[in-house]
């Protein structure tokens, strides 16, 4: 893999992203983040790992329009880009490598 | 009372913190999602709660990640973005900077020229101030090296010198467990060394033998532990090379001042010429006790000091506890005297070798510096002449920021960041400093062997050094930088739409701080003038002062035992042979007075003027008459009368210090022996003619005499009465060339230290104009080319030439004399400081001031009169029609 992710957590925001059935922008992706790993995130911990995603390409965004409930601002849409697509493509075909290619007493070790 | 609107938003600072910080193209994302988040805790938890959040909150995006100026969400550009220093962009810099050069030759020459000059005089000082900074450190135990010093209250003053008394060594060898070496040594001498039937004059020491290993020595061929045995001799390297040529030196005879003969045992490499131990050869401290019957009667005297002694410190040891230890060493051995505990108080301190060269000032027995003041004080022309050529750097490429203002809009509305903007003109800076390294490179190799001469310095260029090398990269990094820092700040901050609307942007606001720039420059150039002025007046102050005898035709010799033997045998001879008119004995030369006597006692005199000290000169017959003396009152030492063997003569200012009233005929007591008053003299000046004379003494004493002193026969050309003189000598001191000193040329060396200053401000003064005058030039053509049209239309308005030149001389004028305001506060009280070491001085005077501003103004207009006249006489159809 030419371009890996910085951490787990981008891989995650990228795959909340993914499945997002509306269109996602920081706030929602935030609160999805929260309800999936059922943890408190700041959104400045949020906004960091989809910025670093935009730059690498995996992402692209567009603005919507002002709202009042932002204080006049205008809400920026993410989308996942044919690049993110792969991207996870490529991640789930390695963890699925690296599941098929465990031992198979190993799991259940793993697992207790 | 807050009103309610604010009590529903988020905090305010928050928002300003978020806006300062983060970067334009996300704070709009992040601030809504924000505000978002807000306004829903807003009805969850109520508004102060919310607020508190969205300052926590804010707070987490204080990280580099956010305050990055590239994130682009939106659009990401389809081109890479390039750093501004990736070897792509300096590629590419490097280029449009060498086309740019080209197509601007007149500027960039005089650019070139101008850095060229002032790195060149910046590299000769470096070279000059690291040979200051290094002398000594050759030697491996330098940290840990010392030369033994004494300050002692002389009539009420403390005075530092580094004469000690003979047994000192001996004795801080045997008592002392701090020292790791001693070694006792003379002032150094000059002696005749004969080898079959060749004569050398050759100076050395006679030294301990610690010094070889104390002062690291570098034994080259024989014994590795010298001058042990007291009839050896160690040569340099040189020396052995001049006396023996091809031959083994080890084992060879040198004979030493025709009378004794020394076995040659070691060779050592020669001192570098920046050492302060200098020598073509050592003797054994032994030797000169061999040779000298009267020597031994101070081997165990504790009161003459008269030799120098250097230590080495055992490591670990601590001057301060040493110096603490050595304290009252003197006044221990002296106890008998009452005054030396009382008045002289002699303390022996440590005095470091880091110290020998550059901090050998001492005033009231404290270290007041020394050298290192002229060391700072060429540094700073160094930095000045390099910051003056820097300037003229700025000064023509924001005048020309006119002209490239286009260039920069045009960059901008392309896509130019202000990144690369910067770093094209720095390149084009540095490329410049580049070329004008090169050239001032050659510049410093042509100028160097001059400068050697001017500086009395044996300067080499460190070509193979790399660390000279790399100073030289950075420095020119350095100056490229500098000089290109304020055209690419200033140049890169244009905003593209103003420039290429075509709006003017060239105000008086832009001109300012060229102004500036141009004031600083000559603000340097008006003190550096000033004070070349002041020192050459100086300078001639001191050699303009009556000295009181003639020291034109009156040369000495130093006399060696034969000569002295044979006085009166020789001065026959040279009396009949016409080539002298007088010749008399002495024991110091005309243009020195090497010693000093205190314990004189007059009518009248305390117990404690015992420890005044006068300075002595010890001589025979007809001495006054050699060296050209005119009496005050009395009469020279006469043959004719037999007491005069018991005679002394005062100077003017002796007399005074003694108050006597009628000082001749008056019996002064001294060494036990009364000694009458025969004569008074002038105040003559022997030692430096910027400082009062001292009280001095002339007393008849025939066994204290080394040095003759001759008075050439004025009617006989000094070449020919030397040629008559040689044979004479060499009749009676076959063991010695013919060595003899001018002393009007030993005279003159009393301004080396006065002429250097001179010379370099001088050198440093020129160049700093030329290097001014030459951005003047390139700025007054740029000014000109600017007001062309302005130009044309005042012609055709009927402006004569001479209204035209007197419009674009005007502000230039004005400039010089906001400078000359400056620069007069600077150089009066720089050389007022300066003036104070010296008690025989000038004033300053105002017309100093007004001679350089009037020759500031003159080269000035000289200087932009090419360009203003050439624009003043242009066509103004020419240059009207384009419009």
């Amino acid at each position: 893999m030419k371009r890996s992710f910085h951490g787990g957590f981008e891989e995650v925001v990228l795959l909340v992203l993914a499945a997002c059935r509306e269109e996602a922008y920081g706030v929602l992706i935030w609160k999805m983040l929260q309800q999936q790993t059922s943890r408190r995130i700041t959104i400045s911990a949020v906004h960091a790992p989809l910025y670093r995603l935009v730059e690498k390409g995996y992402r692209s965004s567009q603005q919507g329009v002002a709202t009042a409930e932002r204080g006049g601002r205008r809400k920026r849409f993410f989308l996942l880009t044919a690049l993110g697509n792969k991207a996870l493509l490529e991640i789930l075909a390695m963890r699925q490598q690296l599941w098929q290619a465990m031992p198979d007493g190993k799991l259940q070790l793993i697992g207790q | 009372m807050a009103t309610n609107k604010e009590q529903t938003e988020p905090p305010r600072w928050a928002d300003r913190l978020l806006e300062w910080f983060v970067s334009p193209y996300l704070v709009e994302d992040v601030q809504g999602d924000l505000q978002e988040i807000f306004y829903k805790r807003v009805a969850q938890v109520g508004i102060s709660q919310a607020r508190r959040e969205y300052g926590w909150a804010v707070l987490h995006y204080l990280n580099p990640f956010f305050a990055k100026p590239h994130h682009r969400t939106g659009n990401l550009t389809p081109y890479p973005q390039f750093s501004s220093l990736h070897p792509a962009m300096i590629r590419n810099y490097l280029t449009i900077a060498g086309r740019n050069l080209v197509k601007n030759r007149a500027y960039s020459v005089i650019n070139i020229l101008g850095l060229a000059v002032g790195m060149a005089v910046a590299i000769l000082i470096g070279l000059w101030v690291n040979d200051e900074w290094s002398a000594n450190k050759h030697h491996l135990n330098y940290q840990t090296l010392y030369q033994l010093k004494m300050n002692q209250t002389i009539d009420g003053y403390r005075s530092t010198g580094d004469a000690l008394p003979f047994p000192i060594g001996p004795e801080l060898k045997a008592k002392y467990p701090d020292f790791k070496a001693v070694a006792m040594c003379d002032w150094g001498s000059t002696h005749s060394l004969i080898v079959g039937n060749h004569r050398f004059l050759k100076s050395g020491r006679y030294i301990g033998p610690d010094a070889i290993t104390m002062f690291s020595l570098k034994v080259l061929k024989g014994d590795q532990e010298p001058l042990n045995e007291p009839y050896s001799i160690v040569l340099t390297d040189q020396a052995a090379q001049t006396l023996f040529g091809q031959q083994e030196p080890i084992g060879q005879l040198v004979k030493l001042d025709n009378q004794t003969n020394l076995k040659v045992t070691a060779i050592v490499a020669k001192q570098p010429h920046n050492a302060s131990l200098q020598f073509d050869y050592l003797l054994p401290w032994d030797l000169q006790l061999a040779l000298d019957k009267g020597l031994r009667a101070y081997v165990t005297n504790w009161d003459n000091s008269s030799w120098a002694c250097y230590v080495q410190l055992k490591e670990g040891i601590r001057p301060e506890n040493t110096n603490a230890k050595l304290k009252d060493l003197l006044v221990n051995h002296l106890a008998n005297d009452p005054n030396t505990k009382k008045i002289r108080k002699p303390e022996v301190f440590l005095f470091p070798m880091e110290k020998w060269r550059l901090y050998s000032n001492f005033s009231n027995g404290e270290n007041t510096g020394g050298f290192i003041q002229y060391v700072r004080l060429f540094s700073l022309f160094g930095f000045f002449i390099v910051v003056i050529a820097c300037i003229n750097f700025m000064n023509l490429s924001t005048a020309r920021s006119q002209k490239r203002a286009k260039e920069v809009g045009v960059r901008k509305a392309v896509g130019s960041g202000r990144q690369q903007l910067i770093g094209q003109f720095l390149s084009e800076s540095i490329l410049m400093a580049s070329l004008a390294l090169v050239l001032a490179l050659g510049l410093v190799g042509v100028g160097l062997p001059f400068f050697n001469t001017l500086t009395e310095k044996q300067l080499v260029f460190p070509l193979d050094n790399h660390f000279f090398w790399g100073i030289l990269l950075l420095f020119t990094v350095f100056t490229g930088v500098l000089a290109g820092s304020y055209p690419a700040l200033y140049l890169s901050s244009f905003k593209p739409v103003t420039i290429l609307k075509g709006s003017v942007f060239i105000g008086k606001q832009a001109a300012l701080p060229r102004k500036i720039l141009v004031i600083t420059q000559f603000t340097c150039s008006m003190v550096l003038m000033i004070g070349s002025i002041v020192v050459y007046q100086q300078i001639q102050h001191g050699k303009n002062r009556p000295i009181g005898f003639t020291k034109s035709g009156l040369i000495s010799v130093s006399a060696s035992p034969d000569l002295l033997t044979n006085f009166n045998p020789l001065r026959t001879d040279l009396l009949a042979s016409g080539a002298v008119s007088y010749i008399s004995q002495s024991n110091t030369p005309p243009t020195a007075l090497w010693s000093s006597q205190s314990g004189w006692e007059w009518s009248g005199s305390r117990p404690e003027d015992k420890a005044v000290s006068f300075k002595t000169i010890a001589t025979t017959y007809d001495y006054l008459k050699t060296m050209g003396i005119q009496f005050k009152a009395g009469r020279d030492f006469s043959r004719a009368f037999a007491t005069d063997s018991s005679g002394v003569l005062l100077n003017e200012a002796a007399a005074k210090r003694m108050g006597l009233k009628e000082p001749l005929g008056e019996r002064l007591k001294w060494d036990g022996q009364e000694r009458r008053v025969v004569g008074i003299i002038p105040d003559i000046l022997m030692e430096s003619p910027f400082h009062r004379v001292s009280p001095m003494i002339i007393v008849f004493y025939k066994d204290w005499v080394n040095v003759l002193c001759l008075r050439i026969n004025p009617a006989l050309s000094p070449s020919a009465a030397l040629a008559k003189m040689g044979p004479i000598f060499d009749k009676y001191n076959p063991g010695y060339p013919f060595d003899y000193k001018f002393a009007d040329t030993e005279y003159a060396k009393k301004f080396n230290y006065e002429e250097l200053i001179g010379n370099f401000s001088v050198i440093v003064t020129v160049l700093t104009l030329l290097i001014t005058c030459l951005g003047l030039f390139g700025l007054a053509s740029f000014l000109a080319e600017q007001r062309t049209k302005e130009i044309g239309i005042r012609k055709v308005l009927g402006a004569s030439v001479a209204n035209i030149w007197g419009i674009l001389s005007k502000d230039f004028l004005q400039l010089v004399l906001i400078s000359c305001l400056v620069a007069s506060p600077i150089a009066y009280y720089a050389l007022g400081q300066w003036l104070k070491a010296y008690s025989y001085k000038i004033q300053l005077e105002v017309s100093v001031f007004i001679l350089v501003l009037l020759l500031a103004l003159l080269i000035t207009l000289l200087t932009i009169s090419y360009q203003s006249i050439k624009a003043a006489l242009m066509n103004p159809v020419k240059s009207l029609r384009s419009e």
